[in-house]
């Protein structure tokens, strides 16, 4: 059973670092318009402004 | 760009980014109704960046809206007149109406969702090796390891629940949080003693994932209820009122709500007028339509009195203000409209029925069966374990995702078709309704009258010449009947608009006349007309008919198939509402009501115990509106009646009323059927539970099962 002293700690890095994901994309208002996000991505003007 | 530097470009492409505005607060909202793809988004951007004045400015096209922060120097009307001249339609929306822009509440509550469910799902994969057999040192380390992600996470996701407990238990009520506060806390408690000392069951994952699920219930709710709510003060900052008062240095433009007492404003045709006041200055015709219900248009003369929220026709007027801002008639009628209203918001839903026996049976269970096997076993702490799992197998999982899960199918259906519901019980008490009270002017007709007969030929083509540049309804309808019939206008000299009256003009000579019977010499019977009188020849008659809303006829005969009884309440006179009513197919019409007795007829209907729909967009329906079981509002009605109503009409067809009562119907049977669902399934898993045989396996699959199917059936509807 040593194997688990390496998965546990794996798994456990890895779903913080989905959580880490979540929670930044929460604070960085990334649900606030999602029918926008959609139609532009297809935008040639490259856009990295933050939501005002 | 050939010309300019790269930097240069660089720079007039993003006037924002060296700017310290990715934190300033946007100070003007413009609503663009046309906005639909990429290349609008784009176009809507570029043309605000590049006024000057404007630091930056975003487009949210879920919401159809820019932000735009500005230094202060450039107008929203500005702006919006740009945008149209890019081919973008934009109007100023009101900021302080339209509340925050980002909703804290519902953020906190996706990352309280998230963190729950990431937790969830991390003691889940552990609790599944200790279910299918790990033992001694591994299931203790599983367990620690649990607990170490559980207690924290329930700390914080869970926290909605325990303050809505101790809010409950503070005001001597048993609120549906004190079972699930109950449960998640005493469950963790429990489980963090077994998993340091002892051997027993630990229920972690059972209290996170009855965190998750009742947190997505709320969410759900949440939802629904924000959609409807920032809809509507959409609508409410789109009536941005301003008033043109004439001061010492000229002409200006102020809120209405800064008019005072003595105050002359000057009301152009089109407008509406912005507070009560005596006419001082010039003739015209009114629209009193949304406030009592009228048609035809009143003429008005200096001296008379006129009210807010009438609508000035014809002739440019100068009005001496005698109450403005909330003592105006309008004002005080939606007052006394705000204050009628607490009666629908005593209604208890469904979802609080439900709960209303189920908390206290949860509580009754869990203490019976811990007294019981106290009494049995003899062992206090054995009891307690029997008494948690009881808890929390009994907990209102699927119970607090039933209703939401529901509504938010319901309404996003509705939604799409044009109906926006701003109640958060709407959807109940629609699907109670089994009479249905239509309004006339602006609800069943567009408010908008077209010719019904006309002569054709030469005199057709006089009359649109007198006609065109009117801004009477009438006028407006005969020119666009006699475009419709290919008839130019005639070449008529001297056309000079008599407000109240008509127009008047020569051609070939003669004096031509286009107006009211009693100006032209025509024969008035009481139906809606105008006549043409050439030279003294015996006038012409144009007959006048209403506009009916598409969609009107169908609704009403959807509705009376689905059952209800349908009525028509009008302010308008007899012969108007009898049209309306027969080509609609409304057997009940009743004609020239104050909005007192409209309210009267409505008390008359509920007395008889009578479910009543209210369908009204004016002034004069307000009382009607709030006074009714259920009530939808118009768009295009006044503020006060919007206000008053469960639900908004955006779309222009009618017929979605009744497809609303349908879906209420549907939507009603699917949350009773729902909550006997999860009822079905605590019938199952209590009789385990109570005596002793359960264990958080059982738990878990009884949790999620019923959730899911409950979800499952809920989207059924959205189709």
């Amino acid at each position: 059973m040593n194997v688990l002293a390496v998965l546990i700690p794996v798994s456990l890095i890895l779903g913080g670092v989905g959580l880490a994901a979540f929670v930044w994309s929460m604070r960085a208002s990334q649900y606030e318009d999602l029918e926008g996000a959609r139609h532009r991505v297809l935008s040639d003007d490259h856009d990295d402004r933050p939501l005002p | 760009m050939s010309g300019a530097c790269a930097c240069g470009g660089l720079a007039a492409e993003m006037p924002g980014a060296s700017a310290p505005a990715a934190d300033a607060r946007p100070d003007i909202a413009l609503h663009l109704p046309t906005i639909h793809c990429a290349s609008c988004i784009a176009t809507a951007e570029r043309t605000l960046a590049d006024v000057p004045g404007v630091i930056s400015a975003r487009v949210n096209m879920g919401l159809k809206r820019a932000l735009i922060v500005t230094d202060g120097s450039v107008a929203a009307d500005a702006l919006c007149a740009r945008l149209e001249a890019a081919g973008l339609p934009a109007q100023p929306l009101d900021l302080a109406r339209l509340g925050k822009p980002g909703d804290a509440e519902m953020r906190a509550l996706l990352m309280r969702l998230g963190i729950a469910g990431f937790a969830m799902m991390n003691v889940m994969l552990l609790s599944v090796a200790v279910w299918s057999g790990a033992a001694d040192a591994t299931r203790s380390l599983f367990q620690l390891l649990s607990a170490a992600i559980s207690v924290p996470a329930i700390a914080y996701s869970a926290r909605p629940f325990f303050a809505g407990a101790v809010r409950s238990l503070r005001a001597g009520r048993l609120s549906m949080d004190v079972p699930i506060a109950l449960a998640i806390a005493l469950a963790t408690l429990m489980s963090l003693a077994e998993a340091l000392w002892g051997a027993g069951h630990a229920w972690f994952e059972a209290a996170l994932s009855l965190t998750f699920f009742l947190l997505a219930g709320r969410a759900l709710d949440l939802a629904t209820r924000r959609a409807a709510r920032s809809a509507a003060a959409e609508l409410a900052a789109l009536d941005v009122g301003t008033a043109t008062r004439l001061g010492r240095d000229g002409p200006e433009t102020v809120p209405s709500a800064e008019l005072r007492v003595g105050d002359r404003v000057r009301v152009l045709p089109g407008q509406r007028l912005p507070a009560d006041g005596r006419i001082v200055e010039g003739e015209t015709d009114l629209d009193r339509s949304a406030l009592t219900g009228e048609t035809a248009p009143v003429a008005a003369a200096p001296g008379d009195d006129v009210a807010a929220g009438e609508t000035n026709l014809t002739g440019a007027l100068v009005v001496e203000v005698t109450s403005a801002g909330q003592d105006t008639r309008l004002a005080r009628l939606t007052a006394l409209v705000a204050v009628a209203e607490s009666a629908r918001s005593r209604y208890t839903s469904l979802a609080d029925r439900a709960g209303g026996v189920y908390a206290p049976l949860v509580h009754i269970l869990a203490a019976v069966a811990f007294v019981a096997w106290w009494w049995i076993a003899g062992d206090a702490w054995y009891a307690l374990a029997i008494a948690i799992a009881v808890l929390i197998i009994t907990c209102p999982c699927a119970l607090g995702l039933a209703v939401p899960a529901v509504s938010v199918a319901a309404s996003g259906r509705l939604f799409r078709r044009g109906l926006l519901l701003t109640t958060s019980t709407a959807l109940e008490r629609l699907a109670e309704v089994d009479t249905v009270v239509f309004d006339k002017t602006g609800t069943l007709t567009t408010g908008t009258p077209r010719i019904a007969d006309a002569p054709d030929g030469p005199e057709l083509a006089i009359a649109r010449a007198l006609a065109e540049g009117s801004g009477h309804p009438a006028a407006g309808a005969l020119v666009r009947h006699a475009r419709a019939a290919g008839v130019e206008a005639a070449t008529v000299s001297d056309r000079r608009e008599v407000p109240g009256r008509g127009v008047e003009g020569t051609w070939r000579g003669q004096t031509v006349r286009l107006g009211r019977a009693a100006w032209t010499g025509g024969e008035d019977d009481g139906r809606s007309a105008m006549w043409l009188r050439i030279g003294t020849e015996t006038p012409l008659r144009f007959g006048l008919e209403e506009t009916l809303r598409p969609g009107a006829a169908e609704a009403v005969a959807a509705l009376r198939a689905a059952g209800c009884d349908v009525a028509l309440l009008s302010g308008d006179g007899r012969l108007a509402v009898e049209d309306v009513a027969a080509r609609t197919g409304i057997a009940e019409a009743e004609a020239g009501l104050a909005p007192e007795d409209k309210l009267a007829r409505l008390e008359a209907l509920a007395a008889e115990g009578r479910r009543v729909l209210m369908v009204g967009d004016g002034l004069n329906d307000t009382a009607a509106l709030s006074a009714a079981h259920a009530a939808i509002a118009p768009g295009s009605g006044l503020d006060a009646a919007r206000s008053a109503a469960d639900a908004v009409l955006m779309a222009e067809d009618l017929s979605v009323v009744a497809e609303a009562v349908t879906i209420a119907r549907r939507a009603r049977t699917r949350m009773r059927q729902n909550l006997w669902l999860a009822a079905a399934y605590n019938a199952i898993a209590i009789p385990v539970a109570l005596v002793g045989a359960a264990t958080p396996l059982i738990a878990a699959l009884a949790m999620s099962t019923s959730s899911v199917t409950v979800s499952l059936n809920a989207m059924r509807l959205g189709r």
